[in-house]
This record gives C-alpha cells, structure tokens and sequence, in this order.
C-alpha cells in the first residue's frame, strides 16, 4: 500500500506545487494592496487575512468581500485570484482523476491488495497456479474441503471468474506473470503457512519454474506438478517435486484400468470422483475388435494401451503417414466412407479420441447409427461441452482435466488416500468388486468422505488413556463404534493401516491397535465427527472399547472399590 | 546538467536561506523579523517538501522526513504569529521571541535537508 501512495502522490507533484505557488501569489498582492476602513482610513490586511480570503474564495466557498468592501485595486486582484484558483483546482482535479484511471495505477492497488490478504493469511493455505479448467476444478474441490487457498493465472478473465465465484472462503488471487519469483513470493511462496504448491498449468516450462522456485524458496514443501512430456517429467523428479501428473498418462493408465479390470475403474472413478457422485454402472469393454479415432498425442497412448491388453486395433486418422504394424484408414471417422473402411460394422467398440469435441461426437453418433450397442468411450476435451456429452450417453467418457484435478486434490483430501489408490490399480478386478459393495452397503451410495486417524499422542490421547487402563486391547474395529451406542457400527470402512514395518490394504477390522498406528477410513462425515471423540475424549474411548458408561473423577474413586461388594453380591 | 536537479537543489536551499533570514537578528527584536520572510519561508518549504514527494529511497525519506519537520515548526511560528498579531501594533518582545525560536526549530531541520543534499550530491561518481 506504501509504494501505491507513493507512486499517486509522485504523479500529483506539479499540480500540487502549482496549486501551492498560486496560492502563495494570491495570499501575497491581497496582503500587499491596501484597502479602506468604512471612515476612509487606509487598511492594510495582515498576511493571515490576506490567506484567510484567499483560503474561502479559491475553494469556492465565498463569504464576500470581508471584513469591509473591497476597493477597485483590490477587486482586480480578487479576478485573479479566482481564475488563478479555478485553473489550479482544475488540474489537480484533473491529474487526480486521470491517476485513478491508469491502468498501472489500478494494478498497483490490486496487487497491493492482494498482497495485503496473502500477509494476513494465518492459516495453512495452498498455492495454485493456473486457473485453466483443471485449475478451476481444483480450486472448487479445495474449498469444498474448507482448505484456505492463494491463487494465481496470467488470464486475468479467469481471476475475474473465480473472484466473483462462488466460494466460502474468498481466496485471494492475482492475474500475473504466474513465472516470476516474485509474483510467487507476493502469493506467499515462501511463507510459512505456505504447505504446497499446485503447479497446473497447460506449459511445462511454466511449471518447472514454478517447481524450481519452490524448491529454493520454500525447501521440503509439498509440491505437485502437471507435465506433458518425459523429460519435464525428470526435470521435475530432480526438482523433489512431490507428485508429477501427466494428463496423457493418467488417460492411459484409466483406460487400461478399464480394459483390464472395469470394476477396478468403477471403483476408482467413484472414489476420487466429485463428491456426492454415485458408482457407475458396471459395463466391462468387450474384447475384439476396436477403432480409435484421431491418432495423436492422446490416440498413441490409447493405440498401445488397447493393443497391450489384446485388443486388436485400426485408426482412422486425416493425416497420419502409414507405419510398419498399425492398420490406418485415412478419413475423419465422422463419415460412413471412413469407419465403414475400417470395419465398423465387425468392431466391438470406438475411441473417439481427438482434440476437437464436435469432431469426438460426430464420430460417436456415426459409428453407433452404423452398428447399434458398439461400446464408446469419448474423450471430453472441454468442462463447457458437459451437457452435450451427457445428452450421448457414451459408456465411458474421459475427462482430462477431471481426471487430473481428482488426481491431485486426491492426494490433499487425506494422508495415505494416493497411497491406498496406487495399491487399488495394483489388486484384481474381484478385489475391486468386492471393496466397492462393501463399500456400498456400509457408507451408501454417495461417494465417501476420507480421513485419517494416528494413533499418537498427539492425534489421539483419549484413546492411547484408555489403552493404558486394563481389559481387552482395542481393535481396528472397536473405532468404527458408534460413541452414542456401541453396538451400533459407525457408516466407515478401514482401508489402509500403516504401521512401522508394513502396511495393509482393507485390514481386518479385528487387528489389534498399536502406537504408531496410521489408518485411512472411507466413510460418511458425521462418522469421522464420530471417530474423533474416541480419539482425543479418553470417557468416550473407554466406554467403546468396554461398554462401560464415562464416570466422573469421584465415580471413578468408588468404582475403584466397587468391584469387592459387586464381586461377594 | 539534470534540470529537475537544479530546481530540487535550489528550492532546498532557498527554504533553508529563507528560514535563516528570518531567524537571523536579535530574537526579542520584532524590528528585525520580517512577517514576509517568514511568509516565503513557509511557501518554499511547501514546495520543496512536495518536490520530495514519491522517492522511494531511504535518503529520500529522511529528506521529506526533514521537510516535514521544517513544514511543522513553520506550521507552528506562523500560528504564534497570527495569535500575538493586534491590528497596527507590533509584536510583544515575548511573542516575537515564541515565534523566531520555533522558526529557528525549522531552520535546523531545513540545514539537515541541505546536508542530507550535500552528503547525496558527493556520493554521486559521474
């Protein structure tokens, strides 16, 4: 703010000095040409009347011509004096005005602003940088889970949106050169409460800045960061980047999830999909014969992962030269010609996989009018075409930008939840189907809420008190306990317990608790409101885990003796 | 030659010259104040603590940091001033002496301006 009243006050310099000066001039012949007392004496005005006049004329207040009339001489310099003021008051006026219409004045007070509310940031907040649509997909889901964030975007339409959007918790944001060290270090890269970076725009260059700097500003903090080719993707490895996303990757490694085991993706998309989403409906990817149509960056990966899990596949592509090895039918795959030529009608299923949305949904609605019931999976390039892509009712449609938005605020929504989906694309399809009825029947249909509960003395004293008293030890189970009623489970599955020397996925609820103890639940909200008493209210972890109703400190004395009496009755 | 320059110095130095003149006498005297030295003291200070404006400088701070000083000592001989002054009468010994000694308050703050200028003015290497 102290550079912005600097910078408005430096530009008012000359009408300032201009007003002063004249003034001055003003103040000075009214003091110097006499006047008359009203018996004919002359009057010599003292050098304070002289500016008092001045001081109510020249601001247009105008009391008259006090304390006597004036004289001619006298009236002739009050002329002056008028214009002289009018012209004075009009530039600075005029300075002032055209100062607050500047376009670097008005930024000026922006970024001051800006930086003001990020100073003022007291608690942990994350910084994202781009507000494209993953950006944007991002910020929502942050502030859904009530994470204070700073944002930043070279677009300042995209700032404009998210400022007037519709957000809980007004996260600042600046339209800047999202690249330069110090617009970071003005959106709080290198404070403290700073705890990750989310480097999410569409250039890799952009990002690697964005991961270099933080590794020199803000050494050890979490940072995550989108790139589209291999070697940003090493670059960035070397930078400690915490969590590196390719959107062509994470595609790929969906569609082969999907392929290979369409349980396994139902469960994953229902996981670290949007909240309140419901899981899919189960539709496995027949075998055969598959067209993948539009053979470029996202078109490679699909080819090799569809011929990787056995399919056997042929490309309609306007411009690819043919290769050794791959069957390529020129044409846009929007026309019968094309899709006709590469054996529609015995194809089991069609990728729509091109960089242009209506070109995708031509493709679709040619190939399904030429065989009914052909399995499609779209490539849905833009969040703003959702509702025409909802309309077609593909099998499966593909997100980019979602998918890598759930990729990483997946990795903010819980401790070990990036761990425990890394392990789901690992296991079997039956595994898979088996987590996600379970899954069903014990939280709902809506999709989960995640957290996390360490069995510390810092995250859970009530508990370890309660561990320490004598009876049974607790068990993973005895957590999912309704503190209300402990017969009556908690809507909460376990699904990862991390311990010194080992970690397992969907651990028995039987296992017996240990120190140290770190564990990922699934569940309803009001569930992980629920776990948290057992865990930090000593009463309440005794009564889970013995049935025993809390006591107060006297109850607990004469319980102490109690057991003697009860024992002889 | 840096005209900017010529005037930045020459209102600085004017305020201070200005400010001594009035000073300058015996302090009780009012034959030897003149109420228009005083006047144009205050005006020049006026203008020179605007032309200080927008340095963002540490040296340009302590500069309108003097200045203001200056502009308040002045601010406030001239309201001693308009206190004693009876109409066709001179100043008592005593007003006149409140007056030059608050004027002689701004006067050390305008010397400190013009040394802060000479101190800037020899660590310039060109």
């Amino acid at each position: 703010m102290g550079s912005v009243f600097f910078l408005s006050i430096r530009r008012l310099r000359a009408p300032l000095i201009f007003l002063i000066v004249s003034f001055a001039v003003s103040t000075a012949g009214f003091a110097l040409i006499p006047g008359v007392y009203p018996d004919g004496r002359p009057w010599h005005p003292t050098i304070f009347e002289a500016f008092y006049f001045v001081t109510y004329t020249a601001t247009t207040i105008g009391f008259g011509e006090l304390p006597y009339p004036f004289t001619n001489p006298q009236r002739m310099w009050v002329t002056v004096i008028v214009y002289l003021s009018v012209l004075g008051w009009a530039y600075l006026l005029g300075s002032l005005l055209a100062l607050i219409g500047d376009k670097g004045f008005q930024s000026a007070l922006v970024t001051a602003r800006f930086a003001r509310s990020v100073r003022n940031l007291r608690e942990p907040f994350y910084l994202l940088c781009g507000l494209g649509e993953t950006g944007q997909l991002v910020a929502a889901a942050l502030d859904r889970m009530g994470q204070r964030f700073v944002a930043i975007d070279a677009d300042e339409a995209r700032v404009t949106d998210l400022d007037i959007g519709d957000y809980a918790t007004d996260p600042p944001a600046l339209a800047a050169d999202v690249t330069s060290p110090e617009t970071l270090q003005r959106a709080g890269l290198a404070k403290r409460e700073c705890i990750g970076v989310l480097a999410l725009l569409p250039d890799d260059r952009a990002n690697l800045a964005i991961a270099v700097a933080a590794r020199l500003l803000h050494p050890g903090m979490r940072t995550i960061a989108r790139a589209h080719t291999p070697h940003t993707m090493l670059a960035l490895e070397t930078c400690g980047v915490t969590e590196i996303i390719n959107p062509y990757h994470e595609f790929a490694e969906r569609l082969a999830i999907a392929l290979r085991a369409p349980d396994t993706h139902r469960l994953l998309s229902w996981l670290a999909g949007p909240r309140g989403g419901r899981l899919s409906p189960r539709i496995p990817t027949p075998p055969g014969h598959w067209i993948v149509c539009g053979y470029g960056r996202f078109g490679t990966v699909v080819v090799r992962t569809l011929r990787d899990a056995g399919y056997d596949v042929t490309v309609v592509d306007p411009d690819e030269p043919p290769a050794p090895g791959l069957e390529i039918v020129h044409g846009l795959g929007s026309d019968r010609d094309s899709l006709v030529a590469a054996g529609v009608e015995q194809a089991e299923g069609i990728v729509a996989a091109s960089d242009d949305d209506t070109a995708n949904l031509a493709m679709a609605m040619a190939a399904r009018q030429l065989k009914p019931g052909i399995f499609v999976i779209q490539r849905q390039n833009r969040m703003q075409n959702r509702s025409l892509f909802e309309a077609f009712a593909a099998e499966m449609t593909m997100v980019p930008s979602e998918i890598i938005a759930n990729e990483c605020v997946a990795s903010l929504r819980a401790r070990h939840l990036t761990r425990f989906l890394a392990l789901a694309h690992a296991r079997d399809n039956a595994w898979a189907a088996a987590l996600a009825d379970r899954l069903e029947r014990v939280v709902g249909a809506e999709a989960p809420e995640f957290w996390h509960a360490i069995v510390s003395r810092r995250d859970a004293p009530g508990l370890l008190d309660a561990m320490a008293r004598p009876g049974r030890a607790p068990a993973l189970g005895d957590l999912l306990r309704d503190p209300a009623d402990r017969s009556r489970p908690l809507p909460g599955v376990a699904l990862l317990l991390v311990r010194p020397g080992g970690l397992a996925d969907c651990p028995d609820e039987g296992t017996e608790l240990r120190a140290g103890d770190e564990i990922l639940f699934a569940g309803r909200d009001w569930a992980r409101r629920a776990m948290r008493e057992t865990l930090l209210n000593a009463n309440t972890a005794g009564y889970v885990l013995t049935g025993r109703e809390p006591r107060t400190l006297i109850g607990r004395l004469v319980d102490r003796r109690e057991p003697a009496p009860g024992g002889a009755a | 030659m840096n005209i900017e320059k010529v005037v930045f110095g020459f209102f600085i130095l004017l305020a201070a010259t200005l400010n001594f003149g009035f000073v300058y006498g015996d302090i009780d005297d009012p034959l030897v104040h003149d109420q228009w030295e005083l006047f144009a003291a205050v005006v020049v200070t006026l203008i020179a603590a605007v032309l200080k404006f927008g340095d963002r400088t540490h040296i340009g701070a302590v500069h309108l940091s003097s200045s203001l000083v200056a502009l308040l000592q002045l601010a406030a001989a001239t309201v001693a001033w308009v206190f004693a002054e009876r109409a066709g009468a001179r100043l008592t010994p005593e007003a006149m002496a409140r007056v030059v000694s608050l004027a002689a308050g701004a006067l050390f703050a305008n010397v400190v301006s013009v040394v802060i200028m000479v101190i800037e003015t020899t660590m310039q290497r060109r």
